[in-house]
């Protein structure tokens, strides 16, 4: 059986079938022949304003759910618009599909009207990516576009459909199969290779769990868990991972790296044995290699061979899908030895001790004022008001990492930032698609007085579609960390950073019809925030901070994260006197 | 070091632009790059000689068989295998040294594929060190012109080559059209 269908509606088709029921995108010139299918097609188009808020907004959507994030553009700019998105995805592994329209097949290479080379352009920003050069080609790569996108490690693949693929007309025919017989996915772990992990890890006085982004994509936070009690491991999530294991877990440390505490830098420093689980030895975690985790032996678990021993050579390597390799690691490992049951060998207990002299040390604290708000203390009160239950999306800098530091996240898939990539104006359009994902959720967009004027255009998205995201913006006049580096690093020469003009943003958030408010008192702080919430609506919070606030703990560039700066530098007494 | 990889790839538009766009995006520059169709029309090998340091050859063959159209990607620096080159030369010679230039082409396995008043054109395959001691040969007869097919390698040693079976799509369960 096969019907005759247009490309437009192959595509809505094949979409649908996947389960598609929202996507986030802009119309233009040739992919009209499929704006006007989708004018009465049950799949709910979300019109974006600027395309690379299209992607993110996808990628809050798929961030949120594990499923995979649609975004659709036009050819030209509308595709280059899309490529920070795309990037973004990739880095952060994330699962998206980005359907965008091409010039007729006829005219590519003619310099046509909005015509770019789509498909070379988004090459090294995507997983897999395809040109679509004949109808009969469409329901196949569209199929396989989500089956790549969303298997193995995620990420991001586009479609670049031409508008008279679009127009044709064609037998449709179910796909049943996909074939890529080039693609290979991993997904049990050598089961040498699981024994000999369990050895190490019975043996090790000093055993650390470092997981990250790959235990959410993989839907491994019980499996984790489960393995973090059997083994009493005291346990570090990265910028990526959070919420993997819950803030409240007794043996969650808390983030390492360049901002990450006191107590997770030692205790990677300190290890005998690191139980690496998801994760990619990001420069940003490891700071200098040769004296990353000197004392500690390796046990790498990831889908992708080619993460492993990229940048640390592991004693035991297992390519595989973490949510298997945990599993089978868990039924090996034997039950009723964890710090639960009183039973940790006395080198474990006393590797506890010292990890919770290290926290007791150096705690990540909310530094407060009576004059001005700290930083840390509006994350402190978001993290009162969210408790572990709120969606939290950041941009990238300061507030980034001190709400890293100081948000806890019960679950995973509620704290949604750009990690690897570090995109700027990534927070607010992330909202948005999570909350069309999550219509019941607290969303709250924390964001920086610089990239929320990047996606200031989203405003009128969130007021269009009366979305009640709470955009709280930590807004210090500055490119905060910019500065910051600049404050540390170049002699406080402040180059072009200070932004001195800010909308006020009561009149601002008025001009789109929702309520918004600026304070800078620290005793309006927990009464605004929750004025934020009770709103039903979209509200803008905006919050002036101390201007001059760095993040601490900090690890120099270059530096061992075990040579962490826990704070400003001391004034020299009087030395010159 | 020079690093010769051997990589299968499916033969679709694109898939040549993602070996070596990935080289090209960590800053390597490709010595020399032959490609043409196997057995299977649906296939082609690829053999790329390109400078990569010693401590990210196994990375770059690792992302290389990421790729999707990769079916399997090779690094045959190190292991038993034969390297070939072709070579063509065009030489501007004096009657003088019509035959001293003969018996070097023998004594290379060359085989004259025109000659002219002028000279010769001459086809020599070899491995590629070979072929630069000819063209130097060459070279001091008289005025050349060189054109070179870069390497082509084949292991000695035979590799199996791991498939992924076709999986069924869950969008494949219901004949009928939803809208």
């Amino acid at each position: 059986m096969s019907t005759l269908l247009s490309g437009a509606k192959m595509l809505l088709e094949c979409l649908a079938r996947e389960g598609v029921d929202c996507m986030f995108g802009y119309p233009g010139g040739v992919t009209l022949p499929f704006y006007d299918c989708l004018y009465d097609h049950h799949i709910r188009h979300v019109l974006v304003r600027h395309e690379e808020n299209a992607a993110f907004a996808a990628e809050g959507y798929a961030r949120t759910t594990g499923k995979v994030g649609v975004c659709c553009a036009t050819s030209g700019p509308g595709a280059t618009n899309l490529t920070t998105g795309l990037m973004d995805a990739m880095m952060d592994s994330i699962p998206i599909v980005a359907i965008t329209g091409q010039v007729s097949t006829k005219m590519i290479g003619s310099d046509a009207f909005q015509e770019a080379d789509t498909f070379g352009i988004t090459r090294s920003c995507t997983k897999h990516n395809y040109l679509v050069k004949r109808l009969e080609d469409l329901p196949q790569i569209v199929h396989e576009a989500f089956y790549v996108a969303a298997s193995g490690r995620p990420g991001p693949v586009l479609v670049d459909i031409p508008k008279d693929v679009f127009q044709a007309q064609g037998h449709y025919q179910p796909v049943s199969t996909i074939h890529l017989p080039g693609y290979k996915v991993f997904t049990e772990g050598h089961t040498g290779q699981i024994r000999r992990a369990v050895q190490l890890i019975q043996k090790s006085e000093r055993p650390l769990v470092y997981s990250g982004g790959g235990i959410v994509a993989a839907g491994a936070a019980q499996e984790l868990r489960d393995f973090v009690e059997l083994t009493g491991a005291p346990t570090v999530n990265t910028l990526m991972g959070l919420g993997a294991l819950p803030s409240s877990h007794p043996c969650f440390i808390s983030m390492p790296g360049m901002h990450g505490s006191y107590a997770a830098n030692m205790a990677m420093s300190h290890a005998d044995l690191l139980i690496a689980l998801g994760v990619r030895f990001d420069d940003r975690v490891t700071g200098r290699l040769a004296a990353f985790a000197p004392h500690a032996k390796v046990i790498h678990v990831d889908i992708d061979p080619a993460e492993i021993g990229k940048i640390r050579t592991p004693e035991v390597p297992i390519v595989g899908d973490v949510k298997q390799v945990l599993g089978r690691i868990n039924e090996l490992l034997p039950h009723g030895n964890s710090e639960s049951d009183g039973k940790l060998s006395p080198a474990r207990l006393s590797w506890w001790d010292q990890i919770r002299a290290w926290k007791k040390e150096h705690p990540l604290e909310p530094v407060t004022s009576d004059s001005e708000i700290k930083p840390q203390h509006l994350m402190a009160e978001i993290d009162r008001l969210s408790n572990g239950e709120a969606i939290i999306t950041a941009d990238v800098g300061q507030h980034q990492m001190w709400a890293a530091q100081l948000v806890r996240f019960n679950e995973p898939r509620l704290w949604l930032n750009s990690g690897g990539l570090g995109a700027m104006g990534f927070g607010l359009p992330a909202a948005l698609g999570a909350q069309f994902a999550r219509p019941d959720k607290l969303v709250i967009a924390i964001v920086g007085d610089g990239g929320f004027q990047m996606s200031i255009p989203e405003l009128a998205t969130i007021a269009s579609y009366g979305l009640p995201i709470k955009i709280v913006v930590m807004n210090n006049g500055y490119l905060g960390m910019v500065r910051q580096w600049q404050e540390l690093f170049y002699n406080n020469r402040l180059s072009a950073v200070t932004l001195d003009c800010f909308p006020d943003a009561e009149k601002l958030a008025a001009a789109y019809g929702f309520k918004g408010k600026t304070i800078d008192k620290p005793w309006q702080l927990a009464s605004a925030l929750e004025e934020a919430v009770r709103e039903p609506g979209p509200y803008l919070l905006n919050v002036r901070v101390s201007p001059l606030e760095c993040v601490y703990p900090m690890v120099p560039a270059g530096g061992a994260i075990s040579e962490m700066v826990l704070g400003p530098p001391q004034p020299v007494a009087d030395a010159v006197k | 070091m020079l690093q010769i990889i051997s990589v299968l790839l499916e033969n679709k538009p694109g898939a040549l632009m993602r070996v070596t766009g990935l080289l090209s995006q960590r800053g390597y520059n490709i010595e020399s790059l032959t490609v043409a169709r196997t057995l299977d029309p649906e296939v082609s090998r690829m053999t790329i000689s390109v400078e990569v340091e010693d401590a990210l050859r196994q990375q770059v063959i690792k992302q290389m068989n990421k790729l999707i159209n990769v079916l399997q990607a090779t690094d045959l620096t190190d292991t038993p295998s034969v390297f070939r080159e072709l070579l063509l030369v065009r030489i501007h010679t004096s009657q003088e040294s019509r035959t001293a230039v003969l018996k070097e082409a023998e004594i290379f396995g060359g085989r004259v594929v025109d000659s002219s008043i002028g000279g010769f054109a001459i086809e020599v395959t070899g491995d590629p060190e070979k072929l630069n001691e000819f063209v130097d040969i060459m070279g001091s007869y008289g005025e050349i012109e060189v054109t070179r097919s870069g390497i082509l390698a084949i292991g000695l040693e035979p590799k199996k080559l791991r498939l992924q079976p076709p999986v069924p799509t869950k969008a494949g369960k219901s004949e009928e059209v939803v809208q």
